[in-house]
């Protein structure tokens, strides 16, 4: 379970996020819709520990992401993140991009890294890409070659901070799939999104961030079908 | 009479044996410094990247110096003013000492921009992976920023070479110190100077081919 409570965050002066409680319980998909600069990347930021916070607490399976004694190379193996860029490894072929982490930040042999990153690729659709540099890939491609290698690190949660956001229109689909595949898998997922169909179809409950505070949270039927509060009605309206 | 034919005499094929002794002694000393002022030059590039504060205070000043004084300048300081602090080095490790530091100081710059090159998202997304900073700086930002900077890199080793000529005002015989020689006394000077060019360009040649070499293979 992921547990927010009470998070402030400052940016210098810049006060992007207000008080935020929340909870994400394990098998559940958390969309998180709002307005650029509302604070949703910066939530997730804070949840793997990439970014400090000012007051509040984040937990994580109980661990306390920001207690000084925290090992947070050690929390992030049970985080996965996928980002806006993709930031593939240009160095490394797929499969070494994949199997890089595990071999290091895990443990495994170079075997057992190979085999672990085989069955990430296949998993995400790639089977037939494994000698291939990212230069080569689309960008569609190149995402899902950063899902597949934040999956290699077996983790518990994923975290996706906008992940189609930079991909051209034509390769949203391949992506947005893929995140599905592992929703109905059963993965904890946090995703912060700007596409309302997949918040709609996929998630048990979205989060509307509104200037720092979770303004509206609920199922998506309600938050899309009956929303509360008059800002989400006005962010709805704008970006249907 | 007889003896002085023996002063003045013709270019030989001994003298290309001597000549080639020498190219031998320029390409050990540019391959020492480059390598240990490659390394010291990344070392100084990471502490320039890391602590743009005092870091950077203690460090540029140096790098500036080293950068700025033209090298024969700081040969000829060195050699004299060395053995006033008890260091009694001989034309060669006089040499080698200066043209390591000259390299570090130009290779500490290229070396920061290796880093630089290696964009935050890139970085935050290896550690979000969980590996630790040095795990990172190994695996993802040495190799990526050593892709990127290698071009320079390689014009900064290719220039140490040919600068390691004036290390010759110290009296270390390498290439240019052996053709003076032979100069002086064979008083041929354009067919000397002409074969120490050759020299210098089989030296360089190989290393600027084999590494466009690299760089294509690197951007596939």
């Amino acid at each position: 379970m992921i547990k927010v409570d009470g998070l402030h965050k400052y940016f210098d002066d810049l006060h992007v996020l207000r008080g935020i409680d929340l909870e994400v319980q394990k098998g559940e998909v958390l969309s998180v819709i709002g307005a650029s600069g509302s604070g949703k990347s910066t939530l997730l930021y804070c949840v793997n520990g990439i970014e400090q916070i000012q007051e509040g607490s984040v937990y994580v399976d109980d661990v306390d992401v920001h207690a000084k004694t925290t090992d947070l190379n050690k929390l992030r193996q049970r985080l996965g993140m996928v980002f806006q860029q993709w930031n593939s490894f240009p160095h490394l072929t797929a499969m070494e991009n994949v199997a890089l982490a595990p071999q290091i930040v895990r443990g495994l042999t170079k075997e057992e890294a190979k085999d672990v990153a085989i069955k990430q690729l296949e998993h995400v659709g790639l089977g037939d890409k494994f000698d291939v540099f990212p230069n080569a890939l689309s960008g569609g491609q190149q995402q899902r070659l950063a899902i597949a290698r934040a999956l290699a690190m077996d983790p518990q949660y994923m975290l996706f901070d906008e992940a189609t956001s930079a991909l051209d229109p034509e390769l949203v689909g391949e992506v947005l799939d893929t995140m599905r595949v592992l929703a109905e898998e059963g993965m904890t997922m946090i995703c912060v999104t700007h596409e309302m169909g997949f918040a709609r179809d996929v998630s048990d409950r979205v989060a509307y961030f509104h200037e720092g505070i979770v303004e509206e949270i609920g199922p998506p039927d309600q938050i899309f079908a009956e929303p509360e509060s008059e800002h989400t009605k006005k962010f709805l309206a704008k970006v249907r | 009479m007889e003896q002085t034919v023996t002063v003045f005499s013709g270019f030989s094929a001994q003298d290309l044996l001597f000549l080639g002794e020498a190219a031998l002694r320029t390409l050990w000393i540019s391959l020492l410094s480059i390598a240990i002022g490659s390394f010291l030059g990344g070392i100084f590039g990471w502490v320039l990247y890391e602590s743009k504060n005092w870091g950077g205070i203690l460090v540029n000043p140096v790098l500036d110096i080293f950068r700025s004084v033209p090298l024969i300048v700081q040969l000829v300081l060195f050699y004299n003013f060395a053995p006033i602090v008890g260091l009694n080095l001989d034309a060669f490790e006089s040499g080698l000492v200066v043209l390591t530091m000259y390299t570090s100081a130009l290779v500490a710059n290229v070396a920061r921009g290796g880093i630089e090159s290696v964009g935050r998202s890139m970085r935050i997304a290896s550690r979000s992976l969980g590996m630790s900073y040095w795990q990172d700086m190994r695996h993802v930002v040495f190799p990526i920023g050593t892709r990127a900077i290698f071009p320079s890199w390689v014009g900064v080793a290719l220039g140490v070479m040919k600068d390691s000529a004036l290390v010759s005002v110290l009296g270390y015989v390498e290439l240019v110190k052996a053709s003076q020689v032979l100069i002086t006394r064979t008083q041929e000077p354009l067919l000397i100077i002409l074969v120490v060019g050759a020299f210098y360009f089989v030296l360089s040649y190989p290393v600027s081919r084999y590494s466009a070499k690299l760089e294509r293979r690197w951007s596939q």
